[in-house]
């Protein structure tokens, strides 16, 4: 049982990672229909960022909350330009165009992203600093918890809270529902759509941003190719939790990442990547819409 | 106050306005009948700047607007009640007529604002903690005018308001329009139901694919010949 719960520790800390970019994937959707398939990329950017970062502020040396506090607010905001600059230059111009045109501009950007991050950054792993010295804390009943997981969760849980208050109580959150509703509807109450587009990327871009530093701190090793997959599966997490909705992009998030280390700790690691696609099919076949996902029938 | 010259407007290859000359005076109501097809919808979705025009120009109470895009004409003072009603589905009643002050930061007023739209559609009042989708359609309607009101334009644009509501329902709402346009808006009105829409109208135009067939004063436009044949069910 003690194995049971430890693997449960691991796997919700590991799907708040998916979730948290899982995120981005939803509100890009729910506001554009667009999958933004470099939104793993940027998740990847977001490691490097907190690398040089860790760097330049010698945080590796002296390990500090704060200085840790800063990595993460510098990749935040670096992910936020980056993410301002994918909407306007690749996206933004296509908007008006096919379904197919803007889906084969997103895996141009997402090829971009990964082959100057090669270039810039070199093929080869890079090895975060410890910028938080590891500890593990007893859970009681043989269950530890490390000080990094407690980290992960906490950033996360800090972060979904504050969408959450985003989107549901202010002015520009209530603007991007409008606009997640309807383009025209929300330009007539005197919204710009635009901006609420731009904002939508820069928020799910910082969040992607977060998850690739919380995961650099357990897992150090980071390079340019790193977000492919983690970006698959918060993709399929936020299908899995029906996308478009924030909710249950969290709830698909998690569920990814208890099913992912539960696998792994039950069957065999070879399967670890393969149970995101089986949970992909499954839902397809059993409910398309994802487990909140509905179909609002709507007077005309 | 509003003056639309000549607009030419495609949709791709579809001419839908071929140059549509429409003006409205401030405190007028002016009404636009016509066919399926017409162009009516058209012509109020460029005055609100969601489709581009090709050529001609649209001002504001002297300000071209031709190319301004939709949230700044908000921004200047003409709303819109689009077809369709467009409301926000998932979106609380109250929180529908919040965005519909989206640009407003005067807080007091905006709440009087509020009130006064309850106080026009009591409905809306009961209903304001539930969300817009389960609204009937007729509330709806109520609920996409009041929503339109919240911006406090002086150019209000109505796109079929009546369409699909019962009797009963059509003069609650056109009351309320008399009300709205006595108090100093002008109102651009478009509607299938040319009865009503000439009743209250100071001015109308009809429109004919894509062009201003006829352009009199509704009781004239009552008397017309051609128009009580196509419009007024002979
Ligand atoms: N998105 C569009 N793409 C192509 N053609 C369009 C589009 N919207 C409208 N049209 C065409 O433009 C013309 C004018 O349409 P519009 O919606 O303005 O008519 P309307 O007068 O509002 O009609 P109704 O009374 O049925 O609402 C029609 O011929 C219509 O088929
Ligand atoms: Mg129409």
């Amino acid at each position: 049982m003690a194995e049971f719960f430890q693997q449960l520790v691991n796997g919700i800390t590991w799907g708040s990672v998916y979730a948290l970019i899982a995120l981005g994937y939803t509100m890009v959707y729910g506001i554009l229909k667009l999958i933004n398939f470099a939104h793993g990329d940027v998740y990847m950017l977001g490691a490097f960022f907190a690398y040089y970062s860790a760097r330049w502020l010698g945080v590796a040396e002296h390990p500090t909350p704060l200085h840790a506090l800063g990595v993460l607010l510098l990749a935040m905001a670096g992910c936020a330009v980056v993410g301002i600059v994918i909407e306007r230059a690749a996206y933004k111009p296509v908007r008006r165009s096919s379904r197919l045109a803007a889906l084969i501009t997103a895996i141009g950007v997402s090829l971009l992203l990964e082959n100057a991050g090669i270039l810039i950054f070199g093929p080869d792993p890079k090895f975060f600093p410890q910028i938080i010295p590891s500890t593990n804390i007893a859970l009681g009943g043989g269950v530890t918890i490390s000080n990094q997981q407690v980290i992960i969760l906490v950033v996360s849980v800090v972060l979904m809270i504050g969408l959450r208050f985003i989107v549901l109580k202010t002015r520009v959150g209530k603007a991007m529902q409008a606009v997640s509703h309807n383009h025209t509807a929300a330009a007539l109450m005197g919204i710009s759509v635009d901006r609420i587009i731009t904002f939508t990327f820069m928020i799910g871009s910082m969040l992607a941003a977060a998850a690739g530093v919380l995961v650099a701190l357990q897992n150090p090793k980071i390079e340019p190719l790193m977000g492919i997959m983690p970006g698959l599966k918060a993709f399929v997490a936020a299908v899995l939790g029906g996308i478009g909705n924030i909710p249950g992009a969290v709830i698909g998030g998690l569920i990814m990442g208890i099913a992912e280390v539960m696998v792994v700790g039950y069957l065999s690691p070879t399967y670890r990547d393969a149970i995101a696609f089986v949970l992909l099919i499954v839902i397809l076949l059993v409910r398309p819409a994802g487990i909140l996902g509905r179909n609002v029938a709507e007077k005309v | 106050m509003l003056e639309v010259e000549d607009l030419d407007v495609y949709y791709g290859a579809v001419h839908a306005l071929k140059g549509v000359s429409v003006r409205a005076e401030a405190g007028e109501i002016v009404t636009l009948i016509g066919a399926n097809g017409a162009g009516k919808t058209t012509l109020l979705r460029s005055i609100s700047g969601l489709i581009p025009a090709r050529s001609g120009r649209v001002t504001f109470e002297g300000r071209d607007i031709t190319r301004m895009p939709p949230h700044e004409i908000v921004g200047l003072g003409v709303s819109q009640s689009p077809e369709g009603r467009m409301v926000f589905a998932n979106l609380s009643v109250a929180d529908n007529l919040e965005l519909g002050a989206y640009r407003r930061r005067d807080r007091a007023a905006i709440r009087e604002d509020r009130d006064e739209v309850y106080r026009l559609f009591p409905r809306l009042l009961e209903r304001r903690g539930q969300s817009a989708g389960t609204l009937s359609g007729g509330e709806q309607q109520m609920l996409a005018i009041g929503r339109a009101l919240m911006s406090r334009p002086r150019l209000l644009l109505l796109d079929e308001p009546s369409l699909g509501l019962a009797p009963l329902l059509v003069r609650e709402i056109f009351r309320t329009l008399r009300e709205i346009n006595a108090r100093g808006m002008t109102v651009l009105l478009v509607e299938q139901n040319a009865h009503m829409a000439l009743s209250i109208a100071g001015r109308g135009y009809v429109l004919e694919t894509g062009r201003v067939r006829i352009e009199a004063r509704c009781a004239e436009l009552l008397k017309n010949e051609e128009v009580r044949q196509a419009y007024l069910g002979g």
